[in-house]
Order: structure tokens, then C-alpha cells, then sequence
């Protein structure tokens, strides 16, 4: 048996998903609170803001903030939906990963505002701890994972990875270019790359999305 | 609950629940992303400003004035916390780094500022924002050249002596008829973690609560409450969820510090993790080492002098890379040596990573054993099983508590089909690939300590365990849960787990693989005492009480195990310590490994085909964990072994190669299906679990696999890691 | 990352036109802008999002080319079923470079404009005259390994990065491009990038502000395509060294370096030795090389690797 310290991640989302649209405000506020803290000055650095609106998960979001923030930071800090991981925030690592339209890309190379009108799809919006997506339940079969810190950047990927197998996509090791593509342990592994799992489930996530793909690893 | 005997027959060995591959228990909260790391607690703290580390931009010297005057007034900044207004610091017990640099730097990107703003962003532009005038001063960077200068340390906790001595090891030496005496050198290496350190640090009055990613709690609260000159007892810290540790986590570092200091100065909570990049100089690091091996046996292979001497540096004070310690332990020989000596380097602390000093020893003394190997014209896995002993090399008469490591070798050799290599390097190529086989032996301590937990059980019959004992991706839940309910006798759907919280139980931690089978020992205990509070509720008498299948039965009586709780919720708490069997036994995990690499016969591109690794480790609480263990370990393995290396730039005195682009570690692509094998093996000496940790054995030996099996490809000896094509390409004569 | 403001534009013309404001630049997919933007290398004040302004096509033309927009991502280009069956050393180089995360992102102007990986660049404490010109160049002295054996200079020995220009390089691509004022020209890929020479922080013959707006291949030249990559992992890391070769029949060809020099090295002069075999060609080919001691391996990796691409798809 297994419970969230205090469930709050559950209920973030859930609240969050209830709603139609809700407006998150991160604009500076000047107020200062604290023994060293530092005397209100004038403000030498403008902080730009601007609003977007996207859905996440199949609900729409509109959020007014500094244009520096990454769709990563914005789902994080933002929204509150903290399945998505922040490992290195230079596209390095994968642990980002979410689908925009349908597509895998490293969230924390994206400002939130490249993203008007676009559907995301987080881990959260993959499944749920009482309805697990069959790559979910994968990946807890065949223990796909350690640490989890990696874990929800991986599935989303591996989700995406079959997709791009189905709809022909080469890749890296194809033996051929014009011919179709089907799903092996290889091109599982070379299309994964870009997900580092530094506690080294890799052997575990190949046999995991094999089943999935219905596949003998 | 004292463990002073032998374990005899007890609850555990019911196997009912232990000993299953269950499924994480917490796989579901981990593959959906509602499992909760150190910087997610939105829900705990409202409005949290965010902290942001300005790290060193010169390895040595002294901050002679930092303008702050721009950055005070960039949008949104709450504070700026520096070693002028942070109150005095002092360092913590474990390691010795400081964590806020001033007026000495002591090491690039040692923490300098912390910037506190309302946003990250606002927070990380301002921390752009300060002017540090330094004044660099000489410093020493390479071990290289400072290898000379390094002093035999002083005897350290966790570590083998500096020097030991058994027969006389240079007189067999100088008089062996085959001799191998070569010096390898493993580099500074990351633990690369996936989540970086992060802290929210909280106060209340003076009370502090900090949720953060640290391995050990009760060390984390101990170093924590002497850096910030605090009482202990107001401090808590929460770790429900760490991504991935490796000893790289131990205790406090930076972010903690930095954190706690930037929510006193805000007058706010303060989220803080440290930047990728910020990482690789500012925490600490696995030190590089120089090994010299010096191998001496008779014609027949039998090893007459063994000797490992291994230099490493690292900070004034700081500890030794404990590199011989399997040296001591692995091979028989009547006549052996082993040495340490430390230099003092200006480059982040060297600490504990993964297997301290096994792993790296390991790397150096496999590969010299094939070399050995060869020079006998021996098979590698024969020369091993050769030199095997049954009792501690230094002490005979002192046995292990249980030693396979023949077993190891042969069913490893078997099942990989090891009869297939050919001694001849470079015999067996496929298309452009050169194919080629490897072998080592795995040896690794089993520590066991200190552990205590309380378990709780309620009128549903619910069992809830506590202890401050973290999970880093090592089963832990999992296994607790599978202790508790083997104990209580009921099944996994009535065990609730609550870890990393340091107003729990003190438990062993995570390090040093003493974790699994310390922390499951420590609710052993508190789970015999919970046995004994719900016998007496009951009225049975508690040593003929059984529990099982969620019925407490006596004699003829049967009881649901609920109704002793009826009444009233029944708390029971006890820790276990342990007396002398670990001086009466070696207690040790032995394993195997054996790789394929395929080199490209052009390029010497270097892709590993092929891995099984048998261990020898203790009952095995959980076979899924357990194996998990050991393939992320074999993959962290194959890192060390083939591109893994901080890089040091011995004019400006950091790590050059400082974020994940630049520290390459193994991707799907670089791992291929990974075979593991556990040994049945029980040991009663270690506790009642009779089980044993697993989790660094598996890394040690993996790396001096791969190299033999690239010199099996090439016939191309490379003793410096990680073995990258240049070095193959430059020996290729 | 400093403040900046932000607009979208919605035409070529339309960012091209907003380009001329101060401090402004444009973001494609972003994977390298953001990633420099974090560190302060690049501190624009303006961005022009040209995420949405078309240019995401690839268009055959009349005489057998393709005409590829600036915007089409790097994952299209290369499972496009024109370039896998006329220009398969795009897709292998394409395929070949990054993740597939960054490659459903990055687009085709982004990627022939991504800056070195040198260690030195990315690190704002260390002096490097790219960044910062006339600071000095940390790496010559310092950890070279992955840098430049030709093309470079006192300066600087940065390599350019990217696998895509490889083959670009090789295919004697043309890039189309507009600028502010709404002029448009077009430049040979050979003579795009420019040499670090005194001057490392001038990159290409882009004008400032001069939107990129197609790639053009020329009509497909058939032949054998590889592009071997040679890293030390097996994937998501940047070439120590990577050859795009276009073999023909009669043993001539067009062989392009990644990883070597500050741009895509090719060298048409030397192609005529490529009959001759590896070791001829690659002398010509890196003729004039200087490389550091730690580098110095990339001349005999360049001639081994070559050496195993005519061996393996001659026989
Ligand atoms: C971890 C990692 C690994 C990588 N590995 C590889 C690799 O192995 N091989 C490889 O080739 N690449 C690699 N890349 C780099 C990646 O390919 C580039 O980041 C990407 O191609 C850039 O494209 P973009 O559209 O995201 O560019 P952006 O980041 O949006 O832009 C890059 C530059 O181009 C300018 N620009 C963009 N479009 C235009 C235009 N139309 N006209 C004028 N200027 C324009 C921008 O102003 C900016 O200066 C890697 C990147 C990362 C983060
Ligand atoms: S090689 Fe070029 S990019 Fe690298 S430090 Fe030198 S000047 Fe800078
Ligand atoms: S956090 Fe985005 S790739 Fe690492
Ligand atoms: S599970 Fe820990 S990094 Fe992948």
C-alpha cells in the first residue's frame, strides 16, 4: 500500500483540472519581509510579461507571466504539475520531456509562450496512480526505473518512441532508409537516448516498452 | 535489540512475503509523477521566494569585494546572502568543504552569493548581476605533479587502514618468478544524479524544516545543526523521494546551507536547487586516483606478493580514496601490501561515491589480474579461482561468513559461454568489429549497522512503519514493507511505508550498501516488539504467539490480527545494534562479471554487447530490486569503463567538462540486455535478515570487464580511464 | 537569462521587418538560443518567434532539387520520403545528431546556426574570444580534445557542431535568405561560414539580422550515402569526428568533416585523390592541419574512419 505523503500532488491536479482556465500570476511584488533583506530601490531591470494560453492535459491554461519562463518552469512552478522533471534545464537529459501535439520534446528548451494554442500532454496527462496507462504499468512490471526521477520524462518518451516506429520514422540505426521501420531492442535503444537514467534502468525500459509494443524484448 | 548470535529460524524465514520479486510499492506514484522530490512541495509552502547560488569564477584565492549594488536593485530581490551577513558557518562532520565561500576561496564555484528573489528567473538574472573582485592565488590541481608531495593519511571512519603490512611483501616480490608491476590511474569522476540537490528550507521561529534530497538523515540534521550553529532538535528535515544519490547525497551540501540561510534572510521560505552546471565543481566528486600493482606468483600461478599502493588528493583535510580495500581481502598470498598516501589538491571535495574505493581499486586490480593472466599463460578466470582463499589473507584463521566466489566465476563463465573467448587478442572479428571477451570478480564489504524504525498498528489491521531511512531508488519501501509484513504476518496490501522524515526513528541511511540490510533489521526489531505488545493485549503468551495470514493464533485460539487493536492504536519502537560478529567474520559480497565488447576495426568506436554478472550477496530480500541494483550498477559500470572523466584544466583548476553535455554518461544506445544472477546464499551472521547489501557490489569490477574485453578485441592494453579511442588509437603500434 | 521582450511573428516579412529593432534575434525552435540565453552568452533583449511564420515546407522544384523552409524541424527533414531517397546522408546526419526530443524541436536555419560546444564558450568566467573578443582563448592550453585541428587559428579552435551541415556541406547545399529591408539573396553553403581567424565571433556571412529562409539541394547526384559519426558513446553526443560521404560508382566522390574544423570541412580540390584511398586524400584533405597534443588523434580517426567507409561500400 502506498500513499503520497499528505496526497497533495493528486489534488494540485486535480484542482487544477476542474477548473475551465486558471490565470497564474508571477509578476515581481516588492514587498519585503526580513531582517537583511534588501531595502526597496528602484527597479533597473524591467521584467517583461506577457500572457499565453495553451491546454494541458485536455484543459485549457492561461497564464500571464515574465517571458523568460520555460513551458518546464510554467508547468512546475506554475501549474504545480511537478511530474514533469527539471534534471539539467539545457536539453541535456531528457527529464523534461513532454508531448506538445502529440510530438516529444525537451520542455525546459521551450519558452512557455512558443506555445499559444498548443495541447500539451505531461505525465500526469498520461495516467494516473488508479489508471495506469499500459506503458505505466510497463515500466512497474519490469521495474523500468529506480529512483524515478528520470522515470515520467522516460514514459513519455517511450509513448512517443512507439508512435514514431508506427508512423514510419527512421532513425539512427535503420539499416535502411527507404525501408519501413519496426520496433526492435536496437531502435528502441537509439530512439531512448535522448532519456539519460543515471540509475541505469535501461535494460528494464527496453523490456518494458517491448511488451507494450507486443513485442518479444 | 541486540544481535550478538548467529540467527537461527525466525518469522523471516517464512519466505512468504520476503525473498518475492514484488513490484515496487511505490511504482505507482513514481510512474505518473505524484511521487513528491525535494523541490515539489508547492503544498507545504505558500508563496516560496527562490534562492539562486553564485558559484566561484576562480579556483583559489580571496573575494576582496563583491558589488551588490546592481543586483539589489534587479527586479524582484528579496536578499542577498553572502559570508559577510550569513553569520559564522562552520564545517560539518562528514565532509569538510565550505559552504560559503569568504573572503578564501577555497575551489571553483564554491558557493560565493545567494541570490533570493520572488522568481527563478528574477533570482537567477540578479545573481548575473554581482560584481566579485577576487585575488587568485597559486594552487595545485594536478595529482600528477603532486603526487610526490602526498602524506600518508591519517586512519579515517569507512576506510582501510593507510598501510598494511602481512609477510614481507618486498622481499616475495623481488624473488617471484612471474611479476607484473604496473600503474594504472582512474579520473575524477560525477555522480551525475538526475535530481540535482535541492532544498525548500522553512522557518518557523527558530525551528527550521528543510525538504531536501540528502541519503542520510540523521547525518544531515547533525552537520546541519553544527554548520548553522543551531541545536539539533530544531531542525527536521523531509526526504520522502530522492532522485538518485550514489553517496553524492550523503549529507549536507550547499544547496541546504544555502537555502536555509536565503529563508532567514527573506524572512520567507526559499526553494533553492543547484544548477546542472553549478554541480560538478561545487559538490563533491569521486577524487582521481594513481594505483601501483605489483603482482608476484609462482609458475603455477599461485600469487606470492600482492601489492596495491594508490594516491589521491583532495582538500586540506579532506578524506582518502580508499582504493586498496578489496586488494586486502580478494586474493590469497602470504605476502601483501597495501598504501595510501593523500596529497592536497584545490579542486572540489573527493568523497564517497558508489563503492568508495572499491570501485576505483577494483578498476585497477582486475585489469592488472588479467595481465597476470596472460603474463602465466593462465586462463583469467582459472587464475582467479586459483588464488581464491577461504579465510581473511591478513588474519588467517578469521573466516568468511560465507564466500562463493568460485561459484561466481564458474556459473558466470557458463552462462556466458566464456568457453568461447580465445586468449589470443584480436582473434574473433565480425564484419568490421573486433570481438572481445572480459572478466573480473566482484568483492564489495557488507557493513551492516544501527537501525531502528516504529511500526504502528491500527483497528483496520493496518501496519504503518516509520523510520528516517530514505529511498534513493534502492527498493527500500518495497522492502520494508515485505519485512513488516513477513513479521506481522500479513500481506503487502496492509503495510503502509513512511520514510525519510528525521522526526522518525534513526535509521542506518543509504550509504556504504549497508542500507537494505540495516534498515529491514531495524524494523525486524520494532516489529518483535510490536509482536510481543499485540500477544499481550491478547492475552497469549508472546514466544508461542504466531501471526499469519492476518490472524494472531495461539494454541487453538485464532485472533484477526485488527482486534489487538481495537481498543486503542498499538506503537512499537526498537532499533538493532549489533556486537561482535563482524570482527569474528569477514563478511563480504563476492560476485562476477563477464562482458563482450565489439571495437570497430577502424575507428576503435568501443559498444559493449554483452553483460552477465553473478552475485553473491545475502539473502536476496527482493530478487526485482536486487537485480535492478546490479544492472544500474553494471550500466554506471560501463560509464567508468568507456567515457566517463571530469577533466581537469591544471591552469585554471576546475572541471572543464561541467554539465551533462560535457560529462558524457551511458544512454539507452550504450547498454545492451544485461543478464543478472543471484546466488542462493543465506547468512546468519549478519543479522536476522540474514541478507546483505548489493547494490555498489554490482559496480565493482564492471569497468575492469570491459577493459579486458577491449584488450581481448584489440590486443591494445590501455591503464588509464575511461578507455576512449584516442588512447586506443596512440598504443596502436 | 536577462529580461527581453517578446513577439511572434506571423510572416517572413514580418520578422524580417521587426528584426531591425535593437537587440533583437530570432527564436526558431530555441534548443540552442535558450540553452546560451540561461548562461548569458547570449543576452538579446528582443525575440522574434518565427515558430509560426510557414517556412515549414519542403517543396520540390523543376529541375529535381528541394527547396527546404527554414522552419522544417529536423525530425521532418529527415523522414522526409524525398530526402531518404535522393540525399540519404541528410537523413543519416540528421538522425545522427542530438535526441529525438531536440530534433522535433530544432529546425533547419537553427541548426546551421547552433554555436560551438567548446567547454570554454559555455563557461562565462573563462576568457574565450568568441564570446568574448579580445579575451583570450582558454582552450588552447586547456582541454582541447574535442577541438579543432584545422581551419582554426590563434584565436580560436572551436568546432562547429552541427552533423546536418556536414551534409549540407557535402551536397553543395544553397542557403535563401531575407533581409530587414526585404532584399533577398542567396549564398552558397561553401561560402557561409566564415574562419575564426582574429575575428571568432563572426560566425557566417549572415548580415545581422538577415532571416534565413530556405535551404536549397541542387538535383540529386545519386551515389552511395554514409555518414559515420564517431563518438564515444553510442548516441546523444557530439562528434569527436564525423565524415559525409557521397561514393559513385567510379570511385570518385564528395566527402565532408565534422568535428575538425570551425565549419563543415570539405575541400573539392582534394576530392580527385579519393580514388587514390584514404591515406592521399585525407593528407590533402587536412593539409596545412594543426592540431593541439590532445587532438592530434582526429588526423588518424579522420583517415581510419574514411578508410572504412571506402572498404566497406566499395566491395
Ligand atoms: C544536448 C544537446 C545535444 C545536441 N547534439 C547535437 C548533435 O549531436 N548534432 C547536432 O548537429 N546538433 C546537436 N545539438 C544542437 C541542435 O541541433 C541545435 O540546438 C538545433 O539544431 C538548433 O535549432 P533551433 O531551431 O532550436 O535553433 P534556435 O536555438 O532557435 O536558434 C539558433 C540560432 O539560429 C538563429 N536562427 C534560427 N532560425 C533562424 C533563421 N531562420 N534565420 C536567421 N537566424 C536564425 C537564432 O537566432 C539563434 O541564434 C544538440 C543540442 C543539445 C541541447
Ligand atoms: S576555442 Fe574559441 S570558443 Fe573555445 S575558448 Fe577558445 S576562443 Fe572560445
Ligand atoms: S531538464 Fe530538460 S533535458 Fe534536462
Ligand atoms: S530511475 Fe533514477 S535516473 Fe532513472
Amino acid at each position: 500500500m502506498m500513499e503520497n505523503e499528505n496526497g497533495s500532488g493528486a489534488i494540485t491536479r486535480r484542482e487544477m483540472l476542474a477548473g475551465t482556465a486558471i490565470a497564474v500570476t508571477a509578476l515581481a511584488m516588492t514587498k519585503v519581509t526580513g531582517l537583511e533583506a534588501v531595502p526597496s530601490a528602484p527597479t533597473v531591470t524591467p521584467v517583461e510579461s506577457e500572457g499565453v494560453s495553451f491546454s494541458v492535459n485536455g484543459k485549457a491554461v492561461k497564464l500571464e507571466m515574465d517571458t523568460r519562463t520555460t513551458l518546464l518552469d510554467a508547468l512546475r512552478e506554475h501549474l504545480h504539475l511537478t511530474g514533469t522533471k527539471k534534471g539539467c534545464d539545457h536539453g541535456q537529459c531528457g527529464a523534461c520531456t513532454v508531448l506538445v501535439n502529440g510530438r516529444r520534446i525537451n520542455s525546459c528548451l521551450s519558452l512557455a509562450l512558443q506555445h499559444q494554442d498548443d495541447s500539451i500532454t505531461t505525465i500526469e496527462g498520461i495516467g494516473t496512480p488508479e489508471n495506469l496507462h499500459p506503458m505505466q504499468s510497463a515500466f512497474i512490471k519490469h521495474d523500468g526505473f529506480q529512483c524515478g526521477y528520470c522515470t515520467p520524462g522516460q514514459i513519455c518518451s517511450a509513448v512517443a518512441v512507439l508512435e514514431e516506429i508506427k508512423a514510419g520514422m527512421p532513425s539512427h540505426v535503420s539499416a535502411e532508409l527507404k525501408a519501413p521501420v519496426a520496433f526492435s531492442n536496437a531502435e528502441f535503444r537509439e530512439r531512448m537516448s535522448g532519456n539519460i537514467c543515471r540509475c541505469g534502468a535501461y535494460s528494464n525500459i527496453a523490456e518494458a516498452a517491448a511488451e507494450v509494443a507486443g513485442v518479444q524484448g | 535489540m541486540k544481535f550478538e548470535k548467529p540467527a537461527g529460524i525466525n518469522p523471516i524465514d517464512q519466505l512468504k512475503v520476503i525473498g518475492k520479486p514484488t513490484d515496487r510499492i511505490e511504482g505507482p506514484l513514481k510512474t505518473t509523477g505524484t511521487a513528491k522530490y525535494a523541490y515539489e512541495y508547492n503544498d507545504q509552502v505558500v508563496s516560496p521566494a527562490y534562492g539562486y547560488i553564485l558559484g566561484s569564477a576562480i579556483a583559489k584565492g580571496t573575494i576582496s569585494r563583491i558589488d551588490q549594488s546592481a543586483a539589489k536593485r534587479s527586479a524582484g530581490v528579496l536578499a542577498i546572502v553572502t559570508a559577510e551577513n550569513a553569520g559564522p558557518l562552520q564545517p560539518g562532520k562528514f565532509y569538510v568543504s565550505r559552504f560559503l565561500a569568504g573572503p578564501q576561496i577555497d575551489h571553483y564555484h564554491q558557493a560565493v552569493a545567494v541570490v533570493v528573489a520572488e522568481t527563478f528567473e528574477q533570482a537567477r538574472a540578479a545573481a548575473s548581476l554581482l560584481k566579485v573582485d577576487y585575488k587568485k592565488s597559486k594552487g595545485s590541481y594536478d595529482l600528477e605533479s603532486a603526487r610526490d608531495s602526498a602524506q600518508q593519511p591519517a586512519p579515517a571512519e569507512f576506510g582501510p587502514p593507510p598501510q598494511t603490512l602481512t609477510g614481507d611483501f618486498e622481499g616475495a616480490f623481488k624473488t617471484a618468478q612471474v611479476k607484473l608491476d604496473e600503474t594504472y590511474t582512474t579520473p575524477d569522476q560525477a555522480h551525475a544524479m538526475m535530481e540535482p540537490h535541492a532544498t525548500i528550507a522553512k522557518w518557523d521561529g527558530d525551528r527550521l524544516t528543510c525538504w531536501c534530497s540528502v541519503q542520510q538523515l540523521n547525518w544531515g540534521v547533525r552537520d546541519l545543526a553544527i554548520i548553522l550553529g543551531i541545536p539539533k532538535e530544531n531542525i527536521r528535515l523531509i526526504a520522502s523521494y530522492i532522485g538518485g544519490g550514489f553517496g553524492g547525497k550523503g549529507t549536507v551540501l550547499a544547496d541546504l546551507v544555502a537555502a536555509s540561510l536565503a529563508a532567514r534572510a527573506a524572512g520567507r521560505p526559499v526553494k533553492l536547487a543547484l544548477q546542472r552546471p553549478l554541480m560538478f565543481n561545487n559538490t563533491i566528486h569521486r577524487p582521481k586516483t594513481i594505483q601501483r600493482i605489483r603482482i608476484g606468483a609462482d609458475q603455477d600461478g599461485r600469487i606470492t606478493a600482492i601489492g596495491h599502493e594508490s594516491w589521491s588528493g583532495n582538500l586540506q583535510g579532506g578524506r582518502t580514496e580508499p582504493a586498496t580495500a578489496s586488494t586486502r581481502i580478494l586474493y590469497a598470498g602470504a605476502n601483501r601490501l597495501t598504501r595510501l598516501k593523500l596529497a592536497v589538491l584545490d579542486l572540489a571535495e573527493g568523497n564517497a561515491m558508489r563503492a568508495p574505493g572499491e570501485a576505483p581499486g577494483m578498476m585497477a586490480l582486475e585489469i592488472a589480474m588479467d595481465e597476470m593472466a596472460e603474463k602465466l599463460g593462465m586462463d583469467p578466470v582459472e587464475f582467479r579461482i586459483k588464488n581464491d582463499t577461504q579465510e581473511d589473507p591478513e588474519k588467517p584463521g578469521r573466516k568468511f561468513s560465507t564466500r562463493k566466489l568460485i561459484e561466481c566465476l564458474q556459473t558466470g563463465a557458463e552462462k556466458f559461454g566464456w568457453q568461447n573467448r580465445r586468449a589470443k587478442p584480436g582473434s574473433i572479428k565480425e564484419g568490421q568489429w573486433l570481438i572481445g571477451m572480459g572478466v573480473a570478480s566482484a568483492v564489495r564489504g557488507a557493513p551492516v549497522t544501527k537501525s531502528a524504525a516504529r511500526v504502528r498498528l491500527n483497528s483496520s489491521g493496518i501496519i504503518t512503519v516509520e523510520t528516517d531511512m530514505t529511498d534513493l531508488g534502492t527498493g527500500t519501501y518495497t522492502i520494508i514493507a515485505q519485512t513488516a509484513a513477513e513479521m506481522m504476518g500479513v500481506g503487502l496490501d496492509k503495510v503502509m511505508v513512511k520514510l525519510g522524515d528525521s522526526s522518525f526513528p534513526e535509521s542506518a541511511g543509504s550509504g556504504g550498501q549497508w542500507g537494505a540490510a540495516s534498515s529491514t533489521s531495524g524494523v525486524y526489531a520494532a516489529c518483535e516488539k510490536l509482536r510481543e505488545a499485540v500477544a499481550n493485549v491478547l492475552g497469549f503468551e508472546p514466544t508461542k504467539t504466531q501471526f499469519s495470514d492476518g490472524k494472531v493464533i495461539f494454541g487453538d485460539q485464532s485472533v484477526d490480527l485488527a482486534g489487538a487493536a481495537k481498543s486503542a492504536e498499538l506503537v512499537a519502537q526498537d532499533e538493532m545494534t549489533y556486537g561482535g560478529l563482524s570482527k569474528e567474520y569477514a563478511q563480504t559480497t563476492f560476485g562476477a562479471h563477464f562482458v563482450e565488447v565489439a571495437v570497430n576495426a577502424y575507428t576503435f568506436e568501443i559498444r559493449v554487447r554483452r553483460m552477465v554478472a553473478v552475485c553473491h550477496a545475502g539473502r536476496i530480500l527482493n530478487p526485482k530490486a536486487a537485480r535492478s541494483q546490479v544492472i544500474g550498477a553494471m550500466t554506471m559500470g560501463v560509464g567508468a569503463a568507456l567515457m566517463e572523466e571530469m577533466v581537469v584544466d591544471k591552469n585554471i583548476g576546475f572541471f572543464v567538462n561541467h554539465d551533462l553535455a560535457g560529462y558524457e554518461v551511458p544512454v539507452h544506445a550504450d547498454i545492451p540486455y544485461q543478464e543478472v544472477i543471484l546466488l542462493e546464499d543465506i547468512d546468519p551472521t549478519m543479522s536476522p535478515m540474514k541478507a546483505k547489501g548489493i547494490g555498489e557490489l554490482g559496480l565493482c569490477g564492471v569497468a575492469s570487464a570491459v577493459a579486458n574485453a577491449v584488450y581481448n578485441a584489440t590486443g591494445i592494453r590501455v591503464r588509464d580511464y575511461p578507455i576512449t579511442l584516442d588512447k586506443l588509437l596512440k598504443n596502436n603500434v | 537569462m536577462k529580461s527581453f521582450t517578446y513577439e511572434r511573428a506571423e510572416t517572413p516579412a514580418q520578422a524580417a521587418a521587426a528584426a531591425s529593432k535593437p537587440g533583437a534575434k530570432f527564436l526558431a525552435g530555441g534548443t540552442n538560443l535558450l540553452d546560451l540565453m540561461k548562461l548569458q552568452i547570449e543576452t538579446p533583449t528582443h525575440l522574434i518567434d518565427i515558430g509560426r511564420i510557414g517556412l515549414d515546407k519542403i517543396e520540390s522544384m523543376s529541375n529535381g532539387g528541394l527547396r527546404i523552409g527554414a522552419l522544417v524541424r529536423n525530425t521532418d527533414l529527415a523522414a522526409d520520403p524525398h530526402v531518404r531517397a535522393d540525399y540519404g546522408i541528410l537523413s543519416r546526419a540528421l538522425l545522427a545528431g542530438a535526441s529525438g526530443q531536440l530534433r522535433n524541436k530544432a529546425t533547419t536555419a537553427g541548426n546551421l546556426l547552433q554555436r560551438t560546444r567548446c567547454p570554454y564558450f559555455y563557461d562565462t568566467n573563462q576568457p574565450c574570444n568568441k564570446r568574448s573578443p579580445g579575451s583570450g582563448c582558454s582552450a588552447i592550453a586547456g582541454f582541447s580534445r574535442q577541438l579543432a585541428v584545422i581551419g582554426g587559428s590563434d584565436a580560436c579552435i572551436a568546432t562547429h557542431p552541427s552533423d546536418m551541415a556536414v551534409a549540407m556541406m557535402a551536397l553543395d547545399a544553397v542557403i535563401e535568405t531575407v533581409k530587414p529591408d526585404g532584399k533577398t539573396r542567396l549564398i552558397p553553403i561553401s561560402e557561409f561560414y566564415l574562419l575564426p581567424g582574429k575575428t571568432p565571433h563572426l560566425e557566417t556571412n549572415l548580415e545581422k539580422n538577415e532571416l534565413i529562409t530556405f535551404v536549397v539541394l541542387p538535383a540529386p547526384v545519386g551515389g552511395t550515402h554514409v555518414y559515420h559519426k564517431v563518438r564515444d558513446r553510442a548516441s546523444y553526443a557530439f562528434a569527436l569526428v564525423s565524415v559525409g560521404a557521397i561514393l559513385f560508382k567510379d570511385g570518385s566522390g564528395k566527402i565532408a568533416l565534422g568535428g575538425v574544423a570551425p565549419k563543415p570541412w570539405r575541400k573539392p580540390s582534394a576530392e580527385k585523390f579519393i580514388q587514390s584511398g584514404a591515406k592521399g586524400f585525407t593528407a590533402k584533405l587536412l593539409e596545412g592541419a594543426r592540431p593541439t597534443n590532445e587532438n592530434a588523434f582526429k588526423l588518424t580517426l579522420v583517415q581510419r574512419t574514411i578508410e572504412g567507409i571506402l572498404t566497406e561500400n566499395r566491395s
